[in-house]
């Protein structure tokens, strides 16, 4: 019979062209539990996703089931992006691998059909089909820590950028306390925020704090004095504070002049410092004080 | 002198400098550096891994952890970028051929207990410096 010589040297791709609408339903139906979030994926979406991937297998496998080789480079690709997709909008990373696990059974059913009259054809292709399929599957979970790692620094970054709010102390005094790394384009927009709100609120005074700077090097300390010198011209003072005492150690050995700038310890010396420039005293009221006087 | 563990890191973008760092830092307080000696280090990193990047156009650091009779970390440098014609006059306190401070290379060379520059003009440069315990 005819069915049965096709049968019997059939090949990977040709069971998934020949039975490529029944693998689709059944991996569809498989994923309700695993994997299919219709809260986060239109359902059209993912039948278009299952079908491009059923596409691309077939035509990979007609040249062995080694997910390496070039072959499997557009299907590798397609993994990568699905992946992506999922890790942006929120899937766990075991609903992203079950993308490509859940295909087992539907294509294991198509292969144990096909080679109904070959047992050990039919275990040699489940094998290396498993083999395949596994291999798939941690490609697609190495894409999705990748792209979540990608999240997660976009997300830093996006914080670090939001941490550096100009903050009014008292008529007059301005202050920036300064969070994380220095280094980057985000400082120079840091310290012409600073600038900005010296003119805005007039102020006289302003203290830049570093208190949450780990590292002071050249690059930072570039950017500190260059400020200080715009502010100066703007007619105001800046104070640094929150030098710690291994931070004045190091700008010592790197031969960095801040002779010329006031710097305090904390942030609360250097705003009782402000005070007293701007031209406030402060009158202790301390009841119990003066009892303990009397 | 037995050296328990070397590690690479590529130093070819900003981000790279901050990881640096990190890693700079993290491997000192492992070692038990005190907080100032860690500083030390780690600022003498951040300036060596700039200089990589913007002198060297790029390249990598290799971090070295010393446990022999003395303790210690030591860090390596290496581009092929444009090399260093003087190096004397590079060291120079001031001196710099682009737009920062020129105080990084002689100011990581004061963080250090040990500091050596390996420079071929139009080949690359190395800078090895060690921290002891
Ligand atoms: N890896 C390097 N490759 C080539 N030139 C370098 C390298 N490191 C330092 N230099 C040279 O040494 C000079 C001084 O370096 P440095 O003291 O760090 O000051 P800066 O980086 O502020 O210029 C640099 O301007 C540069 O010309
Ligand atoms: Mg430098």
């Amino acid at each position: 019979m005819a069915t049965s010589t096709v049968n019997q040297n059939a090949t990977l791709a040709s069971i998934i062209q020949q039975r490529r609408e029944a693998i689709l339903a059944e991996w569809l139906r498989e994923m309700s539990g695993a994997t299919r979030r219709s809260d986060l994926m239109k359902e059209s979406e993912l039948q278009a996703q299952c079908g491009q991937f059923l596409d691309l297998l077939a035509r990979a496998s007609e040249t062995g089931t080694n997910a390496q080789t070039a072959a499997y480079e557009p299907l590798r690709e397609m993994l990568m992006d699905t992946s992506h997709v999922r890790a942006q909008k929120g899937f766990t990373p075991r609903e992203t691998a079950m993308f490509v696990f859940s295909i087992k059974r539907p294509l294991f059913t198509a292969i144990r059909e096909a080679h109904s009259k070959d047992a050990v054809a039919m275990a040699e292709q489940m094998w290396s089909m498993t083999e395949l399929l596994d291999s798939l599957g941690l490609y697609t979970t190495e894409a999705y820590l990748k792209s979540r790692e990608e999240v997660i620094r976009r997300q830093q970054e996006d914080m670090l950028e939001l941490s550096t709010p100009v903050v009014k102390l008292w008529e007059g005094i301005l202050a920036l306390p300064l969070i994380g790394t220095l280094d980057s384009a985000r400082t120079q927009i840091v310290m012409e925020s600073l600038l900005e709100a010296i003119v805005q609120t007039n102020s006289r005074v302003a203290i830049i704090d570093i208190t949450g700077v780990p590292t002071v090097d050249t690059v930072v300390a570039q950017h500190l004095l260059k400020t200080v010198t715009a502010a100066r011209l703007m007619g105001a003072d800046c104070i640094i504070s929150g030098v710690r005492p291994q931070i004045a150690q190091t700008i010592v050995h790197l031969g960095i002049n801040l002779l010329d700038v006031t710097t305090k310890a904390t942030l609360s010396d250097a705003f009782g410092l402000a005070m007293q420039r701007a031209g406030f005293s402060f009158v202790r009221s301390d009841k119990k004080e003066s009892k303990r006087d009397n | 002198m037995a050296v328990v563990s070397t590690e690479a890191t590529p130093v070819a973008t900003e981000s790279d400098i901050v990881a640096v760092r990190r890693l700079v830092r993290e491997t000192a307080a492992k070692l038990g550096f005190s907080l100032v000696d860690q500083t030390k280090v780690v600022t003498a990193a951040s300036e060596l891994a700039r200089n990589t990047l913007i002198h060297g156009n790029g390249g990598e650091m290799e971090l070295i952890t010393l446990n022999g009779p003395r303790v210690g970390l030591r860090l390596k440098f290496h581009d092929h970028g444009p090399g260093i014609r003087d190096i004397q006059l590079a060291l120079r306190d001031g001196f710099t051929t682009g737009s920062g401070l020129g105080l990084g290379l002689g100011g990581a060379k004061r963080l250090v207990n040990e500091f050596e520059i390996d420079s071929q003009v139009g080949q690359g440069t190395t800078v090895t410096v060690t921290r002891w315990k």
